[in-house]
């Protein structure tokens, strides 16, 4: 599908509008997009005022959510929109749903990196940072294909989510063994625990909005499916 | 057991079940349109309709001005039989039976098939004797039985509690809503099969125009509905299916939700967003 299902409205206002969510939405997620990599880099690098950073910015994704949702009723209430816009509409109030989740997830690594800072508790990250790395990329994925409204990809970033989980189990199974090692370790090893949990989190998320994008662009619901029923189901529509 | 538990388990599950695994009634088909053509003198405004009305449902016809969609409409009832540059070939049957065929009886057809302007037509006689109109000149004078149908008809299209105190009133001093109600309330008197509306809200404000609305869900209990609308908003409340036509032609037509959700085709999606066509 192109973009230009966004545009040639009959009303140019309504185009404008329609535009304007777009942007906003796109804006929110290049706002978290930067959150989770600023709350990364605190948490490996210790660097306090990044953690700060992370976590000041999480204002500016909720406002913007707030205004989206706002913006998006509207427009229900006064146009009554149909068909692609109507599913445009839904979307973008459940993707900035989850992009708004993304953020508070990467507030809560930036938490962490605060609490864990000056402590020697941080010997996970070579798997913390390559597991961010994976979820870093699916959320651009993501919001990628939102952007171009392409469903080619969606498989593919769902896929990146069965790699996360697994690496989540591995960091887990780790953590598990360090705190039967040593208890005096719990309080600590459980915040690392916190923050390995936000990324898969965030996989998680960056997965509904792929779904919720299959959505808008094919008008199908492939919420709840498995990956392989996934697959199937976008090679079929697409 | 709390109640809010008696409630949750009160749910239908194979209500909310998705896709194919939604029970699927099959419905019986009242009017089928095949290969339908008409022409004005020269000009072709319908061009080879196939389509089917499911009984007891309300089937939407939208679309942009002069796209065939009233013309389609009066062809059910063969109004186009009036207009004499009309030239019409292919069939409509209703309950199987072909209206077009040589020994069909438009009278008898127009009782079967009632029919509802835009702009209300009563007569200029008492509200009573509208409503009568159409038994009295099938020769029904018995007052008893014209008492009961007017009442009954009147119930039917929600007036009966207006109006019962002012039969003998003037059907020309009521308010237009009120006039549409009773050209509706005239037309099932007779018990007709299908109900043709041909944009019955427009003339009407936005009360009126929901009052008439409300009676077209109750209408279809008893009667199968075809309405042309040019306002959609309307097509989505009221309908079960929606037919898209456009220059003559059918483009599309589906359940009336999955064609406002998720329109199969590109001119229907154009014209139900407002793009460009």
């Amino acid at each position: 599908m192109d973009n230009s299902k966004v545009g040639h409205h009959i009303s140019e206002q309504f185009n404008r509008e329609l535009e304007d969510i777009r942007n906003k939405v796109l804006t929110m997620g290049g706002l978290v997009e930067r959150q989770i990599e600023l709350a990364v880099e605190a948490y490996t690098t210790g660097n306090l005022e990044l953690a700060e950073q992370v976590i000041k910015q999480d204002d500016d994704v909720d406002a913007l959510e707030v205004a989206i949702d706002q913006e998006c009723t509207q427009i229900l209430a006064l146009r009554q929109p149909t068909a692609f816009d109507l599913r445009l509409l839904i979307t973008v109030i459940k993707i900035i749903h989850e992009i708004e989740r993304i953020g508070d997830k990467a507030e809560r690594i930036a938490e962490m990196a605060i609490q864990l800072s000056g402590t020697e508790s941080k010997n996970h990250h070579h798997e913390l940072e390559h597991m961010a790395e994976l979820v870093k990329g699916m959320v651009h994925d993501s919001l990628d294909a939102f952007a171009r409204l392409a469903i080619d990809n969606v498989p593919e970033i769902t896929a990146l989510d069965e790699k996360v989980d697994r690496e989540y189990d591995n960091i887990l199974r780790q953590l598990i063994t360090r705190m039967m090692e040593d208890p005096r370790n719990i309080t600590r090893t459980l915040d690392v625990l916190w923050t390995v949990r936000a990324l898969e989190r965030i996989g998680d998320h960056a997965c509904y909005i792929c779904e919720h994008l299959v959505f808008l662009v094919n008008g199908e619901d492939v919420r709840h499916l498995s990956q392989k029923e996934l697959e199937e189901r976008v090679k079929i529509i697409r | 057991m709390s109640e809010q538990q008696v409630r949750t388990h009160s749910i239908d599950m194979s209500s909310v079940l998705r896709g194919k695994e939604k029970s699927q009634h099959p419905n019986e088909t009242c009017i089928k349109v095949e290969n339908l053509n008409l022409f004005y003198g020269e000009k072709q405004a319908l061009h080879g309709i196939n389509m089917e009305m499911p009984k007891k449902k309300v089937t939407a016809y939208i679309g942009p001005s002069g796209c065939g969609k009233s013309t389609l409409l009066r062809c059910i009832n063969r109004m186009n039989d009036l207009v004499d540059s009309a030239r019409i070939d292919g069939k409509i049957l209703l309950d199987g039976e072909n209206i077009y065929d040589k020994s069909v009886n438009v009278a008898a057809l127009r009782r079967r098939v009632g029919m509802v302007f835009q702009k209300p037509n009563p007569f200029p006689k008492s509200i009573f004797e509208n409503v009568a109109y159409g038994l009295r000149i099938q020769g029904v004078n018995d007052k008893r039985i014209l008492e009961e149908t007017v009442e009954n008809a009147l119930r039917g299209a929600a007036l009966w509690d207006e109006m019962k105190d002012r039969l003998n009133d003037n059907a020309l001093g009521m308010s237009g809503g009120q006039q549409q109600r009773l050209v509706i309330a005239r037309a099932i008197a007779i018990e007709p099969e299908v109900l043709l509306l041909d944009e019955p809200a427009s003339a009407l404000d936005p009360i009126s125009t929901l009052k008439i609305e409300e009676l077209i869900n109750e209408l279809k209990e008893k009667y199968t509905i075809v309405i042309v609308t040019h306002n959609m908003q309307q097509a989505a409340r009221v309908s079960d299916f929606t037919a898209f036509m456009y220059m003559g032609e059918l483009i599309e037509i589906g359940t009336t939700s999955e064609l406002f959700t998720n329109p199969s085709k590109k001119q229907t999606e154009d014209y139900i967003t407002g793009r460009y066509g």
